[in-house]
C-alpha cells in the first residue's frame, strides 16, 4: 500500500494533502483497492460548508458504494470534474488526478485529529490482519 | 402429493397465517359440482355494474385499448416471465422497458425515465424522496389540487419520517400562487403540483417553476400522459421531475390495479432515480444490445444507504403502456388527445343546458371539468346509476364543502349519443 508522506489521512480512509490555507481531498490508496473498479464519485458542490467528519462524497464501485467524510471543516472552492467521465482516475491515481475536491480549511487545529504517513501505515496494517 | 411434501391436509399449508386472519367462509353451498360452483360465482360476478356507460375519471380513465395490446402482452415470453435477475440476458425485456423509457421521455420532455413504478402516487412519494435527498430540506408544498390518493399515500409512506407538508388550498379549482408564494422558501425541498389538476384545471406552471428554483427547491409534476397529446410537457415548463398513473396508456380500468407509475427526470437527477433505468449499447462485435445501466442500491450494496425500496418495475404494464404508444404512434396520440378535448367541450355545452347544473370555466380544461348540482351528488350519481350512467365522481368524498360537484371526464370512447343521453338522463333525475 502506497501513503505518501506529505500528506494526512483519516480512519475512514480519506487523505488531505494541505498547501495553505487550502486542502486536497481524496481516498487513499488502500480504500481504492478495497472497494475495486470505481464507478462513480458523487461530490459535494463548490460553495458546500462542510463540518469535519460530515459526509461530503460518496464512492461507488462495482461491489460496494460508502460514504466519504470530510477530513475537516471548511468550505469546498473547487471539486475535480474530471471523476464524471473518469471514475477509474481514483484507482489509477489516488493521490495525484485522482483527487475529490479541494476546501479552504476553516479550524487548523482539527488537524491534531489525523494521521502521518507512518501511523495510518500502522493503522492499515492492523486493520488488515 | 400431500405425502410427499409432508402435510396432512391443504389446511396446512395456511398454517402460517393465523386462523383469526383466515376467511371464515367463503360462503358456497357444501357438496356442488365444479359446474355449479362456476355458475354460481359467475352470477355473484355479474351483480357488478360493469357496463355502465362510464362518465367517471378522478385519475382513472376509460380508454379504448387496441386488441393488438392484449395479443402482444399475452406472449407467454412476457407474460410468464419474472423480473430479470440475470437482466442482459432478457435482451427483449430490456429492449421493451428500453423502449418504454424512451416513450415516457418524449411525452414529459424530460431527459431520462426510470423502467416504471407502482403507480402514480408511489411514484409522487419517490420524487418526493429523491427532493429530500438532494435538498437535504424536509419541507414540501402541495397542491390540494393533486390526487386525494396520492396525497394520501404519500402521508402514509412518510408517517415516520419528520417532514413538513404544506397543502396549498385551490381557489375557483386552480392552484393558488398567492397562497404558494407565501409558503415558498429556503427551507422547502420540493413544490408538488398536478397538471390537470383534479378538479380537471389545466394550468402553465412555469412561473411556479422558476420561483421554486429560486428557492434551490425541486419542482414536480404530477401529469396525465394522454394530455400531453396536446398540453405543455412538465419538461417545457421546466419541471426537475415528473410522475404520473400510466393507467391511460392501454391498461384496463381495475379495482385495484395493477395500475403503472411512471417516472421523468433531468439528467443530472439521474443519480437519484428510483428503480432501474436501461441503456443501449454495443457488444464486442458491434451489435446493438441493451443493459442494466443504472439499478436502485436496494438489493446488491449499500442497503442501510438504499436510495429507494423499489428494486423492481411494474414490467407488463409498462410493456403495455409502450405498446400502446406505438400502435397509436406520434400523430395518433395527438388526435386521440384532440378528440378527448372536443368531446369534453362538446359534453360542457350539453350539461350547460340543463337547468340548475352550472359548467365551471373559470379555467381551460382537458377532458374532464366540474359541474355544480343543485342537490347532493351523491343522490344524483345513485339516480344516474339506474338510467346506465357512471355519470361523474361526487367531489364532496374529497373536498369539504362540495357536496353538490360533479367531476365528469369525457373521453374518446364517448359518442355524442351518450353524452346527449347523459344531459337527458341528468335533466330527469334532477
Amino acid at each position: 500500500m502506497n501513503a505518501p508522506k506529505n500528506i494526512l489521512y483519516t480512519k475512514d480512509h480519506e487523505w488531505a494533502r494541505i498547501e495553505g490555507k487550502k486542502a486536497y481531498i481524496g481516498i487513499t490508496d488502500y480504500a481504492q483497492a478495497a472497494l475495486g473498479d470505481i464507478t462513480f464519485a458523487g461530490l459535494p458542490k463548490k460553495g458546500d460548508v462542510l463540518k469535519q467528519s460530515d459526509i461530503c462524497a460518496t464512492v461507488e464501485s462495482v461491489k460496494a458504494a460508502s460514504d466519504v467524510y470530510a477530513p475537516f471543516s471548511g468550505k469546498v472552492v473547487a471539486v475535480n470534474e474530471n471523476l464524471a467521465a473518469h471514475p477509474e482516475l481514483i484507482n489509477k491515481s489516488p493521490y495525484e488526478s485522482g483527487y475529490f475536491f479541494i476546501m479552504e480549511i476553516s479550524n487548523e487545529p482539527e488537524k491534531a485529529k489525523l494521521m502521518d504517513s507512518t501511523a495510518y501505515s500502522a493503522y492499515v496494517e492492523g486493520i488488515s490482519k | 402429493m400431500l405425502k410427499t411434501i409432508g402435510v396432512s391436509g391443504v389446511g396446512d399449508l395456511f398454517k402460517d397465517i393465523p386462523a383469526s386472519l383466515r376467511p371464515k367462509s367463503f360462503n358456497i353451498p357444501a357438496g356442488k359440482s365444479e359446474c355449479e360452483v362456476t355458475g354460481h360465482l359467475k352470477r355473484l360476478s355479474s351483480k357488478n355494474a360493469t357496463d355502465l356507460i362510464n362518465f367517471v375519471g378522478a385519475g382513472f380513465y376509460d380508454h379504448f385499448i387496441p386488441a393488438a395490446v392484449d395479443a402482444i402482452v399475452n406472449r407467454p415470453e412476457f407474460y410468464t416471465a419474472y423480473t430479470p435477475y440475470q437482466p442482459e440476458c432478457s435482451q427483449g425485456w430490456l429492449q421493451a422497458i428500453y423502449e418504454y423509457q424512451t416513450v415516457i421521455c418524449e411525452l414529459t420532455g424530460l431527459d431520462v425515465s426510470n423502467a416504471s413504478l407502482y403507480d402514480g402516487g408511489t411514484a409522487i412519494y419517490e420524487a418526493a424522496m429523491m427532493a429530500l435527498r438532494l435538498t437535504k430540506r424536509n419541507k414540501i408544498i402541495m397542491d390540494s389540487g393533486v390526487n386525494l390518493i396520492y396525497r394520501t399515500m404519500l402521508y402514509t409512506y412518510t408517517s415516520n419520517l419528520s417532514i413538513e407538508f404544506v397543502e396549498i388550498p385551490v381557489v375557483h379549482g386552480q392552484s393558488s400562487r398567492e397562497e404558494l408564494f407565501k409558503h415558498l422558501d429556503d427551507k422547502t425541498a420540493a413544490v408538488i403540483l398536478q397538471n390537470p389538476n383534479f378538479f380537471g384545471a389545466v394550468d402553465d406552471y412555469s412561473d411556479i417553476v422558476e420561483r421554486v428554483h429560486k428557492h434551490g427547491a425541486l419542482a414536480i409534476a404530477s401529469v396525465y400522459p394522454v394530455s400531453l397529446g396536446m398540453l405543455k410537457s412538465p419538461g417545457e415548463m421546466g419541471f426537475d421531475i415528473a410522475t404520473g398513473e400510466g393507467q391511460s396508456l392501454g391498461i384496463p380500468l381495475s379495482f385495484g390495479g395493477p395500475y403503472l407509475g411512471f417516472m421523468a427526470a433531468k439528467k443530472e437527477l439521474v443519480r437519484q432515480m428510483p428503480g432501474r433505468i436501461v441503456g443501449a449499447t454495443i457488444d464486442k462485435d458491434g451489435r446493438r444490445g441493451f443493459v442494466l445501466t443504472l439499478q436502485t442500491r436496494e438489493q446488491h450494496i449499500r442497503r442501510e444507504k438504499a436510495t429507494s425500496n423499489i428494486c423492481s418495475n411494474e414490467a407488463l404494464c409498462a410493456l403495455r403502456a409502450v405498446v400502446f404508444v406505438s400502435l397509436v404512434g406520434t400523430e395518433g396520440l395527438k388526435e386521440l388527445a384532440q378528440r378527448n378535448y372536443q368531446k369534453a367541450e362538446f359534453a360542457k355545452n350539453e350539461l350547460s343546458r340543463i337547468a340548475g347544473v352550472e359548467v365551471k370555466r373559470s379555467a381551460p380544461t382537458f377532458n374532464e371539468f366540474t359541474v355544480s348540482l343543485p342537490r347532493h351528488a351523491n343522490e344524483v350519481v345513485y339516480g344516474m346509476i339506474d338510467k346506465g350512467f357512471a355519470c361523474g365522481f361526487p367531489l364532496g368524498r374529497f373536498y369539504k364543502g362540495m357536496n353538490n360537484y360533479l367531476l365528469v371526464a369525457v373521453t374518446e370512447k364517448r359518442t355524442k349519443e351518450d353524452i346527449r343521453k347523459l344531459a337527458d338522463g341528468l335533466e330527469a333525475v334532477l
